[in-house]
């Protein structure tokens, strides 16, 4: 009889406590898996959690010029932004934070609107560079607004109206691409490196490196007591380059409304002295993010201004390429007897090539090397490309450092183009007609080369023969490791005899001299010396054929490049013209810039002449109008002076006496 | 019926272990609502202890089989006051769970349901006459728990609705369940399953999605267990002084559901072990008494007490741990909140009515 007495099933009982049992074991096994086999695990989840590590922003490194003027520095700029994670209703705060901020309520609306889809950790953007009220505003309102928060960051300050903005470069965040370079493997993406200029050749002294600062975070991310570690920033450091303001400033203004270039550089050491670039773009566009359309249309300018065409621009070089020719042809022994009758043209390997001065409806008649030189004879130059030959012509262009980069700390030079038989053939597989030489001869043809190379070529020659690799950062500034390994040697000499230097410099004296083909840009009292040159874009049987609209689209590039003084000079200008058409007008730029050089030289009191002391005699303008330039053509000398002759060192110009 | 009931056949042992467990709990409580807004709670958890202790006692007076005799009237009680939180409860979080009492204070039926619904278990198994359930049986047993509990679902309150299935689940285990039934049980179960995925709201769907894959959200509903485990793993053996996942509010509701979570964190392996241990004394403790029970009703009640109890550390500790999704049981004894502290002395103190009475007949 089963009665209401009776106990249910022990079995059963017994079975519930095991049940029990099991489900206790797994529990406890459950705790065992996570507080003892995978604890640190954890633990170490638990600090992620709650450790937080706030980046220090490290300011980069001013740039300055050669005397330390400041060209381009940083300033701290505050973003407001909103966070969306907080519970609070955005918009019902929206009319105040506009009007802290001084911005129109509708737009940040507007924003809130259109961030809803996106994920609630990102921040909206309010408002870039803050002024310091808002920001107190901000810090007023953390407890009535704590959606509202702002992020500080240092951004460039780069000169105005593009100022120097080729040689600067710019800065921004580190693409992904970059990231995948082995330099740039180290770095975070949204770090702000350089992309372009010194900028991105110096970024790795340039760029501080971010400290960072460990603070305990509660779960709203709010800091919770003092910070746990702090690792400072350590600022990066600043880059002194060799460009001199007030040559730049010269320069800008100098080319100011044309299209082209201008590089200025010291050929006894190859400091940049000024390197200008037209049209130029407004390097600050780009100092965080650049807009898509402002990139388009930098991209997109048929005038190309995000081009540094200083180093980046290879065009036929037209007549200065004559200096080349006149050094080839004088070492070699040819041009030294050279002697043309100029009719306006003549005739080589069956073609009649003209030379430029039958569209003044004249003809040059004897012509001589010098003369050659200073009134640009093309007929000349054919005559002696002739007799070089292709061969020797670019044996001497080459060593001048054409077709080949100059090794300038800048990034993405271009080698320009020397042409040859090795040249044509390895390019082309075709054979070199000795047609081709003819227009070698007057710097066009395949030849290209950028001003930069010119400076450097022309400088050289006037030098006796010293190249020098040009640079824009001042070497004794710079850490060890990263001055920029380049396969160009720093200093190489190409001999050229005395006689031959002499003639070649003053002929080119003669150039800016009556009689010359840019004499008026002679410069009065400065021994002013260079080459003009006049360079076609396309062939003159193109034009031809194009017509009116064709000479107008297509005029020629004007070129100059100028010393100062004539032999040994101080400093070389290279100007570029694009249509410039003429070279005189080329040479009127360059002229500019070589004045103020030397307006600012004889400015500047000189202290070091004192007897008993080795003293740098340099910068002695003398007139120069003669173009034997016999009286006095000297340039830079280490003389010690006695006593007797230190009244006669500080009376020349630009000295005064030591106090 | 002749008895004599004395409160020296209260079992004084159970007592203090529990009484211990909540200590720890009310330790923990302060420990973890100490500088945030709910600071103070562990003094209105001592309150509700004390209640709860005055109620067991009041309970082990009554005589359980003259409240078994009425139970028909209690069942219905329960189900007019399920019916009344449906119709005029309080709306809080999207659901419908409590009944504001005049004076301000809250109630929330669906506790004392439960205790209602073991007496009533216990009654209908008890009354059965034979060693094995039949299919009717099995069925009638089946919607006494099925009522409550389905008014409950339509709150919704999923967890504490299946906290009822254990109690139904021990009565037909202990009441003759054979294998067949078990596995109807079984395979009705696992048709219901994605019928009752498309009956679940969005909340509860992400719970159950982020139970499985805790990191796909990590910011989102995975956020919950993901800083459980963390705050459990980063305790280690013997706990973390730091506890910076319960202080820094890392982990959500540490006074509440998660309280184990924050205990296990600050105590370890050690402490969390010896609190699973006296749990398990405690149940041992009642299932011993199950079975001392004077009639087949009062081990039935008891077992009903055990089956709950068993239920929410199992399912509470184990969401803590990362075995259950998060449903939102509080852990009995230790969880800061009146409703679940008054039901688990009531329940005691039916327990130790039942032992009080074991010497009779």
């Amino acid at each position: 009889m089963f009665g209401r007495d009776e106990k249910p099933s022990q079995i059963r009982l017994t079975a519930v406590q095991y049940i029990i049992l099991a489900i206790f074991l797994c529990l406890a096994y459950g705790l065992w898996r996570l507080q003892v086999s995978e604890s640190g695990m954890y633990a170490s989840l638990a600090e992620q959690n709650r450790i937080r590590n706030v980046p220090i922003l490290a300011p980069r490194g001013k740039i300055l010029d050669r005397t330390g003027r400041t060209i381009v520095d940083n300033y701290r700029s505050v973003t407001a932004l909103l966070l969306r994670d907080s519970s609070r209703d955005l918009r019902t705060d929206a009319d105040q934070i506009a009007l802290g901020l001084h911005i129109d309520a509708k737009e940040v609306r507007e924003k809130i609107r259109r961030f809803a889809a996106l994920p609630q950790y990102q921040p909206i953007y309010l408002k870039e560079d803050i002024t310091p009220d808002e920001e107190a505003f901000i810090a007023a309102h953390r407890t009535e607004l704590p959606e509202l928060d702002t992020i500080m960051a240092y951004r460039r300050l780069y000169p105005r109206k593009g100022f120097l903005a080729h040689l600067i470069g710019y800065v921004g965040e580190v693409s992904e691409d970059m990231l995948n370079q082995p330099q740039f493997e180290l770095f975070n993406p949204g770090d702000v490196v350089g992309k372009s200029g010194v900028e991105l050749e110096y970024n790795q002294v340039l760029m501080g490196k971010n400290g960072s600062r460990q603070v305990l975070v509660n779960s709203h991310g709010q800091e919770v007591g003092k910070p746990l570690d702090e690792k400072p920033a350590v600022p990066g450091r600043p880059l002194k380059l060799t460009i001199d303001v007030d040559l730049q400033i010269a320069a800008e203004q100098a080319l100011e409304g044309r299209n082209g270039a201008i590089v200025a550089m010291d050929p006894r050491n190859g400091e940049i002295l000024a390197m200008v670039s037209r049209p130029t773009f407004n390097a600050s566009d780009f100092a965080v993010r650049i807009s898509r359309s402002e990139w388009q249309r930098l991209v997109n300018d048929e005038d190309h201004p995000l081009l540094n065409k200083a180093i980046q621009a290879q065009l036929a070089p037209g007549s200065v390429f004559k200096i080349i020719m006149a050094t080839a042809g004088l070492e070699e022994g040819i041009a030294q007897n050279l002697h043309v009758t100029c009719n306006g043209g003549a005739q080589f390997y069956g073609r009649y090539f003209k030379c430029w001065v039958v569209a003044e409806h004249r003809v040059h008649g004897e012509v001589n090397i010098a003369k050659a030189i200073y009134q640009s004879c093309d007929v000349f130059f054919y005559t002696l490309a002739e007799k070089l030959g292709i061969g020797r012509i670019a044996k001497y262009a080459t060593a001048l450092g054409l077709g080949q980069k100059t090794g300038i700390d800048l990034p993405q030079e271009v080698a320009g183009v020397m042409p040859s038989e090795e040249w044509k053939l390895r390019n082309y597989r075709q054979k070199w007609f000795a047609g081709e030489t003819i227009s070698v001869g007057i710097g066009q043809g395949a030849v290209a080369a950028t001003p930069i190379q010119l400076a450097r070529a022309i400088g050289a020659i006037a030098s006796g023969g010293r190249m020098v690799r040009p640079h824009v950062a001042d070497p004794s500034g710079l850490p060890e490791n990263v001055i920029p390994a380049s396969s160009v040697p720093d200093r190489v000499t190409i001999p050229i005899d005395p006689g031959n230097w002499a003639a070649i410099t003053d002929a080119m004296a003669g150039v800016v001299n009556p009689g010359g083909t840019a004499a008026l840009s002679h410069l009065e009292g400065i021994d002013f010396a260079g080459k003009t040159g006049s360079a076609q874009t396309v062939s003159n049987a193109l034009k031809a054929r194009m017509g009116a609209s064709g000479k107008a689209k297509f005029k020629d590039n004007g070129w100059f490049a100028g010393v100062e003084p004539r032999r040994n000079p101080e400093i070389v200008v290279c100007v570029l013209l694009e249509e410039g058409e003429h070279g005189y007008l080329a040479a009127r730029t360059a002229a500019r810039v070589i004045k103020a050089y030397v307006d600012k030289q004889r400015q500047q009191p000189t202290t070091v002449a004192r007897a008993g002391k080795a003293v740098e005699v340099g910068a002695v303008w003398t007139k120069s109008d003669s173009l034997a330039g016999d009286d006095f053509a000297a340039g830079h000398f280490l003389v010690g002076l006695s006593a007797r002759h230190l009244p006669l060192a500080m009376a020349a110009p630009g000295l005064e006496a030591a106090h | 019926m002749s008895r004599y009931v004395s409160f020296r056949d209260f079992d004084w042992l159970l007592v203090a272990f529990v009484l211990a467990i909540c200590a720890l709990g009310v330790v923990e409580i302060r420990s973890a609502t100490m500088h945030t807004k709910f600071a103070g709670a562990h003094i209105k958890q001592l309150y509700w202890i004390a209640g709860g202790l005055v109620g067991m006692f009041l309970v082990s007076l009554l005589n359980y089989q003259m409240l078994l005799e009425r139970v028909h009237w209690m069942y219905i009680a329960a189900v007019a006051s399920l019916m009344c939180v449906l119709i005029f409860g309080q709306k809080y979080l999207g659901a419908r769970r409590w009944v504001k009492l005049p004076g301000g204070n809250h109630f929330q039926p669906s506790e004392w349901v439960k205790l209602i619904l073991i007496l009533a278990a216990a009654k209908y198994f008890a009354d059965l006459q034979q060693r094995e359930l039949s299919w009717s049986d099995f069925i009638k047993a089946g919607a006494i728990v099925a009522v409550p509990m389905l008014m409950v679902l339509a709150q919704p309150d999923l967890g504490t609705a299946l906290t009822y299935l254990p109690i139904a689940a021990i009565g037909l285990f202990l009441g003759g369940l054979r294998l067949k039934q078990a596995l109807v049980v079984i395979v009705l179960a696992g048709m219901a399953m994605p019928l009752a995925w498309h009956k679940l709201k969005p909340y509860q769907k992400e719970r159950l999605v982020s139970f499985m894959e805790p990191d796909a959200d990590a910011r989102g509903s995975g956020y919950q267990v993901k800083q459980s485990l963390i705050a459990v793993g980063s305790g280690g053996i013997f706990g973390s002084s730091a506890g910076s996942q319960t202080h820094l509010a890392f982990l959500p509701v540490p006074q509440t559901d998660f309280i184990f979570a924050a205990f296990s964190e600050e105590h370890g392996f050690v402490g969390a072990v010896g609190v699973l241990l006296l749990y398990f004394i405690v149940l041992m403790r009642l299932t011993q008494n199950a079975q001392t029970a004077p009639d087949r009703a009062g081990t039935f009640l008891v077992m009903g007490v055990v089956a709950v109890l068993t239920f929410h550390i199992l399912v509470n500790v184990g969401m803590v741990l990362g075995f259950m999704p998060v449903t939102g049981i509080p852990l009995p004894l230790m969880s800061y909140g009146g409703s679940s502290v008054l039901f688990m002395f009531l329940a005691l103190g039916m327990v130790m009515n039942v032992r009080m009475r074991r010497f009779v007949n």
